[in-house]
């Protein structure tokens, strides 16, 4: 008679059993994905705008479609950084504006194009510093740093516009006027930073050491601090690098506009954090990707187009579009009820 | 010579005694339960010798030799790591992301360095396999039971070879069926010559997986031996203060 088989232990055979099931198929995880759904609404958006008017597959809409989000698109993946280490940054409208006054007052009193994008750039990234250094070394609110700075920003601008309409940018005007309204290979310029920049932003928050720290900040800013993350640096880091892709935008928008205003990129934070959010960036911090944030800002535009194309009063495009950012995150917190276990 | 050796450790904030003349000595792969109630002094004492402050009085010696610990990558560098009770994870992150965080290993050179992924996944698939773990290095962290997430924790104290890893509580908010597995894990480290400093409050615990148990009350060492030599009648008594010393 053989002997009995010997058991394995109780220990050895719990850990023997099989993994608990993935939650998602691949199917099922997509269609969880806000992305996929916004890729989707946008696609849907574009093919229904084509048979229904006349006017939006022209070349010519397509061009001012694509360049008109590209501004937003911009500003929105130096947002989404911030957003996913779990801060918030609304002094992005007064970046762009301070920047761009900063960029024509330069050039409107005869310096080069490069001094004008100099200045304009360390402008936008000295607003971003202070922000930073603010939030992540005095351990201030983002909310109220950025809101204070939103007001210093726009008062600024006054201060250095003198008040006034800017459309004269000295010997390198025509330089400006091109590389924010022309165009290359059919493609307007600033679409082609957006790319560069997307590209840019993906690699390094799936390939960097930093893109990925940003994350685990806002994973758990507890958990990064223990392990040796150097977090301080890495919240200062997000809001300079905010500010600075403000201040990108706002170079290349009043190459298109051609003329300045003190008002420019007043309002310009909520579009972008609009299109952040309808991308899928979590505001509790965390979560985001480079690609949905630019797909995100697409959406918008393509809405606010569509509503323009149809003849219907530009006043309904704040209802609308706000009611996309509701649906977005009542989208977010449905499929996080899913993943919290 | 012990791996690690406390002599008359006392520390004090201000006029508060946290700790006073602890003396204690660890053999490597050895696991000693360190009990105490609430206020006794076990935080205090794995913080000091974690090196998240230095002790007011008395000296540390590890193989020997004396130690002073300014922060806590100081003792990391000493082999000492610590699993904290809410684990230190980011939800967000894979499990390979969360053992190598903070040490990610790149390739390339200056500030051209990218992240290599190669590596993370499969040195996080050899320690979770040597934990006998089933966690999958790919998986988030998020979606993983406790006793994987302790898995992971654990895991990361092996990338430095840790010889001394501290557990805070590591069975006190899971459930029954993942107690086991992380008393397995305990052992598997046990097995390889670590030794492990086990806070608890959780009696069957201790004395299931523990050589020594180590019993604190109001700052002072009241107890240390073996727990076959002991019960857990003798160390609640001792907790209480019923038994006054051992």
């Amino acid at each position: 008679m053989n002997d009995p088989p010997e058991r394995p232990s109780p220990i050895s055979r719990l850990l023997d059993e099989p993994q608990a099931e993935k939650s998602h198929t691949r199917w099922t995880g997509l269609l969880a994905s806000q992305v996929f759904w916004v890729v989707l609404a946008t696609i849907v958006g574009c093919i229904v705008l084509s048979f229904v008017t006349s006017t939006f597959a022209t070349q010519q809409n397509i061009f001012n479609v694509t360049r008109n989000f590209a501004f937003v698109a911009i500003v929105a993946l130096g947002m989404m950084a911030v957003i996913v280490t779990g801060g918030i940054d609304i002094s992005v409208g007064s970046t762009i504006g301070i920047s761009g006054i900063v960029l024509s007052v330069v050039m409107n009193a005869g310096y080069s194009i490069w001094a004008g994008i100099g200045m304009g750039l360390l402008t936008a990234g000295l607003v971003g510093l202070v922000n930073g250094l603010l939030i992540a070394y005095l351990d201030m609110q983002p909310f109220v740093v950025t809101l204070g700075m939103l007001s210093v920003g726009r008062s600024l601008a006054l201060v250095f516009s003198g008040s006034r309409t800017i459309f004269d940018f000295g010997p390198d005007g025509s330089q400006l006027l091109a590389l924010g309204g022309g165009s290359t290979f059919g493609v307007a310029n600033p679409v082609w930073f957006l790319v560069v920049l997307a590209v840019l932003f993906w690699f390094a928050f799936r390939w960097t050491r930093w893109g990925r720290y940003v994350f685990a900040v806002g994973g758990n800013r507890h958990a990064a601090n223990l392990t040796g993350v150097p977090v301080r640096r890495i919240i200062c880091s997000v809001y300079v690098l905010g500010g600075l892709m403000a201040g990108v935008a706002a170079i290349l928008e009043v190459g298109w506009l051609g003329a300045v205003t003190t008002g420019l990129g007043t309002g310009d934070e909520l579009r972008v954090i609009a299109a952040t959010v309808i991308g899928g960036t979590n505001l509790v911090g965390g979560v985001g990707s480079a690609f949905g944030t630019v797909v995100g800002a697409a959406l918008i535009e393509v809405i606010r187009n569509s509503l323009i194309l149809l003849g219907v009063d530009a006043f309904w495009q704040g209802t609308v579009v706000g009611s996309f950012i509701i649906i977005a995150v009542l989208f977010n917190r449905l499929g996080g009820e899913r993943q919290g276990n | 010579m012990s791996l690690l050796e406390l002599k008359g450790i006392s520390k004090h904030f201000g006029a508060i005694q946290a700790l006073t003349d602890v003396t204690l000595s660890l053999e490597p792969g050895q696991v000693v339960g360190l009990m105490g109630d609430n206020g006794a002094g076990k935080s205090t004492l794995a913080k000091v010798i974690a090196g998240n402050f230095p002790p007011s009085h008395g000296e540390m010696l590890i193989d020997g030799k004396p130690v002073h610990f300014g922060k806590p990558l100081d003792a990391r560098a000493q082999g000492i790591e610590v699993v904290y009770q809410d684990l230190a994870l980011c939800d967000n992150l894979t499990a390979a992301a969360n053992v190598f965080l903070g040490r990610e290993p790149r390739l390339g050179f200056g500030p051209l360095r990218i992240l290599d992924y190669a590596t993370m996944y499969r040195r996080a698939g050899e320690l979770f396999k040597q934990l006998k773990s089933e966690t999958r290095p790919r998986d988030l962290v998020r979606q993983m039971s406790g006793g994987q997430r302790q898995a992971v924790a654990i895991a990361r104290t092996r990338l430095s070879d840790a010889r001394l890893v501290i557990m805070d509580e590591p069975t006190a908010a899971i459930s029954v069926r993942q107690v086991a597995e992380v008393l397995d894990l305990i052992k598997r480290l046990s097995e390889h010559g670590i030794a492990v400093i086990l806070i608890s409050h959780r009696m069957p615990d201790v004395f299931s997986v523990a050589h020594r148990v180590v019993v604190m009350r109001r700052g002072r060492k009241v107890a240390d031996k073996g727990t076959e030599a002991s019960s857990p009648e003798e160390v609640t008594g001792l907790i209480t203060g019923a038994i006054a010393a051992a």
